[in-house]
């Protein structure tokens, strides 16, 4: 005889406890705790917080443990979690020329007022495995010279001084879009697209930048300026009229220069890419200044015919949390509609096998 | 179930009151204008995208503490998904949750519509993995949203041409598409055919939601929703040789069930609440009686 | 052969068109009429603006400047740019017909032959399958293709069979202009005769008017009641297509004719 399949509910408590146990993996090794994951594995936990669109080192590292260090699972989990929160107020724009940085290069010059300081960064590292961390290794003593006190204008502003870029026109009576709370809408406009890239999946946006520079939508880029810092969060109260700092957060700015000829009306001048990403995420934030240079296409009258300057393309596939979530659901059970495909299948070959044998017997 | 027992720090069904009732515009849209997809603000869920996002938030935006809630997924109450979303809705609500149609004032679905006939004052929320019922013909929204916009919609009869030249029939068997309301083309999601007469003139609200995609769509209760198809060439559903190996339906959609590895196999209701009540009633069939 | 009428208003009717890219004038200071029933040739070599005169024309482009007047049958003439996208579309599925150079760029090489011909009734409410099947099959008689391969991809086909299918499938809604952009072009001599010689028969027997792109003289000779030779965006000469061709005036046109008569 035989009985439905039943029991889902025991199945899915079962496999969750051995997942819980998996995850933890061998009692033997002392657990890692949140702490660590923040202090040690800080680069996951900026991705995390910047994909996951919260910045929040804690509940981000939270999520890296729970999520056994799928990046893309821990950004799901903060994404969902931010659901869930109220909004008290919408802050004034950052100001990066007053960051206080720990890192700021320019491609563009060779030197510039602030200079060029390197900061903690794998370039020009040797990419070698250093066996030394299999055991634990101690620190280094790092001279530091204490740059925050030294003016950094930003090169996008000196190329500005001399008229040589695009000046970027800020409408502050415009609406800005919000793309947490209202669906895409095309066309999109600056602010939504960069809103999306900054949610954007980084490998995503790595390859479309990338493929910019193999010659599907070239924009000529230079990295005009990378700089990463705190910068001051501010809101303005109604009750008070005025700006307050409620705190700091750690960002990565990448400004691109791009080459741009020029039209019936305007000379040949320098267009502007432009990539944020929260914590230190330099890759992210210049794979989304030249996805953004790229996007520019339609407003500044070029050809579009490379995917990275196709907006729509772009957009709707950037989302790590939507492509997870549903190339994933292929794995829920289908079978509805595939019985009825079954049945079309079965009847058109036992159609066909009529047919062939009526033909056979004339 | 008492509200004290409902997962602590989150709100009356997950989702905050503002976002509900954003998600309720959208809702009221989508009934104004039937069929027609409404962007909304779609929010991420706890649940991953495709996994019924869209229809979880349509069902948090209008359940209601005095709610019965049933949710299926192919048919079923007891599939894993369907388990996972009435355990949230349960943890995040603390209403009455069935597996009996009748009594549910609010039935969560993908895949199928009951068998038994929904009454006024019952809503179903379908969830929808694609709403646009173009894309397969036409990857672009903007162009999709255009087309809807001046009821252009040669081009799935052309689809649907190509079906009868190849297989001398149309060979959609799911997510068939229908013009509801005699304006707007949608799709069902992907029920099966099956279902598509249910869908017309049904006493029961219908609401759509597709998470990933934000969009929300509606049959307001008497709709007219008819099956895209042919005059010479009229929508037909699916029809069985077998009836429900254990209820004896001959009415049902049926699910084909492989019992050994030498073909053997049997069919079975596809909604487990119909074919229950059908044996509680005395209906076998030929494997159901020896079960009892 | 060509029989027009005088007191008719003319079907298509461009003033002052001009398109830019960037500071590059692609073309300018474009005005002429069509009049029911003729067909119009414009000619240059590639670079010469034509193709994007006739992208602008059949509103597959927005002009930089000038009107675009076209006599609806509905509502007279009407300037296509001021039209709503609605009705620009629904003229490009009815009354118009738009045939690209590339077979490809203008079927759909997914579906059946029967299907590419029957999609603009469908579009047009047709609902009877065997009525439409009837009419494709009907119109594929008419270009010469083989009613037996109406249930056939078009990838399956010729580049020349590619071409007429693309012909069956604008004439089927009965258009009363037709965009043609090189539509002998990328096929093989022998290949043009017969297409241009159906064409031909087409044109005459509908009572088509249409406008021809080509590079190619012997084209325009064979389709063409008039002639609009273009170079750098500007129109350099226009007349008869026999006057133009027998007598060119502009030292442009002269050099085009004698490369032709002189290979």
């Amino acid at each position: 005889m035989y009985v439905a399949v039943k029991g889902g509910e025991k199945a899915i408590r079962n496999a969750h406890r051995l997942l819980a146990e998996v995850r933890r993996g061998d009692l033997g090794v002392p657990e890692l705790s949140v702490a660590q994951i923040k202090e040690q594995m800080s680069l996951a936990v900026d991705r995390v917080m910047t994909e996951g669109s919260l910045y929040d080192r804690d509940l981000a590292a939270l999520a890296i443990k729970q999520a056994r260090g799928d990046l893309v699972e821990a950004i799901f989990l903060l994404r969902a979690f931010r659901t869930t929160l109220a909004r008290f107020a919408i802050s004034t724009p950052i100001d990066t020329s007053k960051m206080k940085a720990q890192r700021r290069i320019s491609a563009t010059y060779k030197d510039l007022p602030g200079g060029q300081v390197l900061g903690p960064t794998f370039d020009y590292t040797h990419r070698l495995l250093d066996f030394a961390l299999m055991a634990e290794g101690e620190v280094p003593e790092v001279e530091k010279m204490d740059a925050s006190d030294v003016a950094m204008p930003r090169v996008t502003d000196m190329l500005d001084h001399e008229g040589l870029i695009e000046r970027e026109i800020v409408d502050d009576e415009a609406p800005i879009a919000d793309l947490t709370r209202e669906p895409l809408d095309f066309p999109a406009e600056r602010n939504l697209r960069l809103q999306n890239l900054a949610r954007g999946d980084e490998g995503f946006l790595l390859a479309m930048g990338y493929s910019t520079q193999r010659g599907y939508g070239n924009s000529h880029p230079f990295a005009g300026e990378i700089r990463m810092g705190e910068v001051e969060i501010e809101i303005v109260p109604e009750e008070l009229g005025f700006a307050i700092s409620i705190g700091d957060i750690f960002v990565t700015e990448c400004e691109m220069v791009n080459q741009f000829k020029g039209s019936a009306t305007e000379a040949p001048k320098f267009t502007r890419g432009y990539g944020l990403a929260f914590g230190e995420a330099e890759r992210k934030a210049m794979a989304m200044a030249l996805v953004d240079r790229a996007m520019r296409a339609r407003e500044l009258g070029e050809e579009i015919k490379a995917p990275a300057q196709d907006e729509e393309f772009v957009l709707y596939h950037s989302d790590n949390v939507e492509a997870s979530g549903f190339v994933q659901h292929l794995k829920l059970p289908h079978y509805v509609d595939f019985q009825g495909d079954l049945e079309m299948v079965r009847n058109l070959r036992a159609e066909q096998k009529q047919t062939e044998l009526k033909m056979a017997g004339e | 179930m008492s509200h004290a027992q409902t997962l602590e720090g989150y709100n009356f069904a997950y989702l905050d009151e503002q976002t509900k009732r954003m998600i309720r515009w959208a809702i009221l849209k989508a009934i104004a204008v039937p069929g027609y997809q409404v962007p909304f603000g779609s929010r991420e869920m706890p649940l991953p995208y495709g996994w019924g996002t869209g229809g979880i938030q349509v069902t948090a935006s209008i359940i209601g503490q005095d709610d019965t809630l049933k949710v299926i997924d192919q048919g079923a109450d007891d599939t894993t998904n369907a388990v996972s979303i009435r355990h949230f809705f349960a943890r995040t609500t603390g209403v009455k949750t069935t597996e009996r149609t009748e009594s549910a004032t609010l039935i969560q679905t993908r895949h199928r519509i009951p068998e038994r006939p929904l009454q006024e004052g019952q809503v179903l929320v379908y969830q929808v993995p694609i709403p646009e019922p173009l894309r397969w013909l036409e990857p672009r929204e903007t162009e999709t949203r255009k087309m809807h916009a001046l009821a252009e919609y040669g081009v799935m009869h052309v689809k649907l041409y190509e079906d009868i030249a190849r297989f001398g029939r149309i060979a959609t068997s799911y997510a068939y598409p229908v013009m509801v309301n005699g304006r707007y083309l949608m799709s069902p999601s992907p029920i099966p055919k099956f279902d598509n007469p249910k869908m017309d003139n049904m006493p029961a609200l219908q609401l759509f939601g597709a998470g990933r995609e934000k969009r929300i769509y509606a049959i307001p209760p008497y709709t007219k929703v008819e099956s895209l198809d042919f005059d010479d060439h009229p929508f037909e559903v699916q029809k069985w040789d077998d009836c429900c190996a254990l209820c004896g339906a001959q009415d049902s959609y049926l699910d084909e069930v492989i019992i050994d590895d030498a073909g053997g196999r049997m069919f079975v209701c596809s909604d487990t609440d119909y074919c229950e009540d059908r044996r509680a009633q005395g209906h076998y069939g030929p494997l159901g009686q020896a079960a009892e | 052969m060509m029989t027009i009428d005088i007191n008719a208003a003319p079907l298509l009717s461009v003033q002052n068109l001009g398109k830019d890219y960037g500071n590059l004038v692609a073309c300018t200071d474009v005005s002429f009429d069509l009049w029911p029933g003729e067909v119009l040739g414009i000619v240059g070599e590639s670079g010469s603006g034509k193709t994007t005169l006739l992208n602008c024309l059949s509103a597959q482009l927005a002009p930089s400047r000038g009107a675009v007047i076209y006599d609806t049958r509905v509502d007279g003439p009407r300037d296509i740019l001021e039209m709503t996208e609605s009705e620009r579309r629904l003229l490009m599925r009815t009354d118009w017909g738009l045939v690209r150079q590339n077979p490809r760029d203008g079927l759909r090489l997914g579906v059946s032959a029967g299907a590419n011909v029957g999609e603009r009734l469908m579009a047009v409410g047709a609902r009877h399958y065997g009525d439409i099947r009837a009419e494709a099959a009907n119109w594929l008689q008419k270009v010469e293709i083989d009613v037996g391969r109406i249930d056939n991809v078009p990838s399956t086909f010729s580049g020349g069979m590619q071409q007429r299918l693309q012909i069956a499938r604008n004439l089927v809604t009965e258009p009363r202009l037709v965009f043609m952009d090189e539509p002998t072009g990328g096929l093989d001599v022998s290949v043009q005769a017969r297409l241009l010689d159906l064409l031909r028969g087409l044109v005459t027997r509908l009572g088509l008017s249409a406008i021809i792109v080509t590079h190619d003289l012997a084209v325009a000779r064979l389709l063409a009641h008039r002639l609009m030779v273009m170079r750098h965006g500007r129109v350099v000469e226009q007349g008869l297509t026999d006057q133009v061709l027998d007598d060119p005036q502009h030292p442009y046109t002269q050099l085009l004719v004698s490369s032709i008569l002189q290979p």
